[in-house]
């Protein structure tokens, strides 16, 4: 019964990271960098929320909109001040900026809020559900965010697959010149893509606060490195692919955690990682087109 | 008036200068040729004109309406479609995909029958349309190319390079295209290594050399001219 208790916490975490993973592969897959600074969304995202419910009275809900909202708004920006004008930069130039935009948030935060950690109360109430006679519970945010993350994961396949806009985001993402001669605007789309990472990034930090209640302006830089090696791990640029590796990982670190050794658990992840990436460079639903010149 | 006027551009590419003060103009209803040796700054000029590229002077105008500093993805709006050397498909996206990104600033209502008007056009695309772009052979890529730039119903139609890396046969299905699309009403700019080709179906042409026109005239005289007869002819 302990195994499956670990394979549900396990599948819980690896929701948040593959729903953070989400945001991480968009941005690459559209604007072709790595956001290093979209833990650190996660992060300004768990404080919105904490201040909306705690130190304004708003109802759960309510405080998740707005982290959503302000998240949203400040990936836009994030954007147009620190990567737009690094549009013909080289990547390692964007990447230092990216790594700069981080510790910004982390300092920023560290400023606003101070260093002493706050308990955030999970935005999902109700008593955990008992089964097999109470050998096995079940609380609700481990629920929520499990449907959470497949509602998110559903719905941005069927809106980059189906719809106009997110045709168009493909479009941007292969080539784009090209897509500018079809009329697209590129800066508006590479907008809509931070919008959308960073609105997702929101809902994760309120997740996670809820599942692990210590908020701390460093809170979403380490899921941040994990999500990351989530969508790299299941084949960066590949929506599926985000879900998949986040919620493996996930499980396998709650296994190792639980199995081998709690200290060990995120170097056995990473390791995780690497053989994956040995056997398959693409990560596991990485895909290759196959072009003919 | 002419419909497309490029006046004494010049564009540099850092300290390279790459166009120096081109101009030529097209004529509705024409098939103009631009052609010249590789690197003589015929896709420049094309990039230029559709915003892909920024000039450091002188001025496009097209249809009376001063287009120099218009955004590249605002051009095709105004009528122009540019298809691009290498053909640049997206090749992840489905053929269809493809298409419907060409139509993309127009209304959802129309594009249907653009669609089966490009199929009409075009029926190797109907066949493929729910295959990756990637998969098709390079002259089904031409094809889509030119069919995805008349999605956005154009009135004139810039073509870098159609005939590149296809084979005779393809060569000229392009070029028979080329004609039917201007014989429907839609004006054409056309860019070519192909010289030979291209001044037998252009009505005029001009010669860039080193970023420069070097000399411009009717199709069917720089044909007989001997100095483009030796220097782009090969006769």
């Amino acid at each position: 019964m302990s195994f499956l208790s670990h394979l549900i916490n396990g599948v819980s975490l690896g929701s948040i990271y593959a729903i953070i993973a989400l945001g991480y592969t968009m941005v690459y897959g559209i604007a072709k960098m790595l956001n290093f600074a979209h833990g650190d969304v996660i992060m300004v995202g768990g404080y919105m929320s904490f201040c909306a419910t705690v130190y304004l009275g708003w109802p759960p809900l309510a405080g998740v909109a707005l982290a959503v909202i302000v998240c949203t708004a400040l990936g836009i920006v994030i954007e147009r001040l620190a990567y737009k004008p690094l549009r013909m930069a080289p990547s390692l130039a964007v990447l230092i900026t990216a790594i700069g935009v981080s510790y910004f948030l982390q300092n920023a935060a560290l400023l606003i809020w101070g260093s002493s950690p706050k308990s955030f109360t999970s935005v999902v109430g109700g008593s955990p559900i008992a089964l097999f006679g109470g050998q096995l519970t079940i609380s609700p945010v481990t629920i929520v965010t499990v449907v959470t993350c497949v509602i998110i994961m559903v719905a941005l396949t069927l809106f980059t697959s189906k719809s106009k806009a997110g045709t168009a985001m493909r479009a941007v993402s292969e080539d784009k010149g090209a897509a500018q001669l079809m009329g697209i605007n590129v800066n508006t789309t590479i907008s809509l893509t931070f919008a959308i990472g960073s609105g997702l990034a929101a809902i994760a930090g309120v997740l996670l606060c809820s599942a692990y209640p210590t908020l701390m302006p460093t809170t979403g830089a380490m899921p941040g490195i994990k999500a990351f090696t989530a969508a790299v791990f299941g084949g960066i640029g590949s929506i599926p692919g985000a879900f998949v590796g986040g919620v493996l990982l996930g499980v396998i670190e709650i296994f190792a955690g639980a199995y081998i050794s709690t200290q060990l658990s995120n170097a056995i992840v990473f390791a995780v990682l690497i053989v994956v990436l040995l056997v398959k460079p693409d990560g596991l639903l990485g895909k290759r087109v196959s072009e003919k010149v | 008036m002419a419909m497309l006027e490029v006046k004494d551009i010049n564009v540099y590419y850092g300290l390279i200068h790459a166009l120096r003060d081109v101009s030529f103009e097209v004529n509705e209803g024409e098939i103009v040729a631009l052609i010249g040796a590789n690197g003589a700054g015929k896709t420049t000029t094309l990039h230029t004109i559709t915003g892909l590229l920024p000039s450091k002077s002188g001025t496009v105008t097209f249809e009376g309406k001063d287009i120099t500093k218009i955004p590249g993805h605002a051009i095709v709006r105004l009528g122009m479609s540019h298809v691009p050397e290498g053909r640049r498909v997206f090749a992840g996206l489905t053929v269809r995909e493809n298409l419907r990104m060409g139509a993309y600033t127009r209304p959802g209502s129309e594009i249907e029958a653009s669609l089966a008007e490009v199929y009409k056009r075009f029926p190797r695309l109907e066949e493929r349309k729910n295959q990756a772009a990637g998969t098709l052979s390079g002259g089904e890529q031409q094809m889509l190319a030119m069919g995805r730039a008349l999605m956005a119903k154009p009135r004139i139609l810039l073509l870098d390079e159609p005939s590149m890396g296809l084979s005779p046969l393809f060569v000229s299905e392009v070029f028979k295209i080329i004609q039917e699309v201007s014989a429907a009403g839609t004006t054409v700019l056309l860019v070519e290594q192909n010289a030979k080709k291209a001044l037998s179906i252009a009505d005029r042409a001009y010669v860039l050399e080193t970023g420069q026109v070097i000399k411009s005239g009717k199709a069917a005289d720089l044909l007989n001219d001997d100095s483009i007869k030796k220097a782009y002819l090969g006769e």
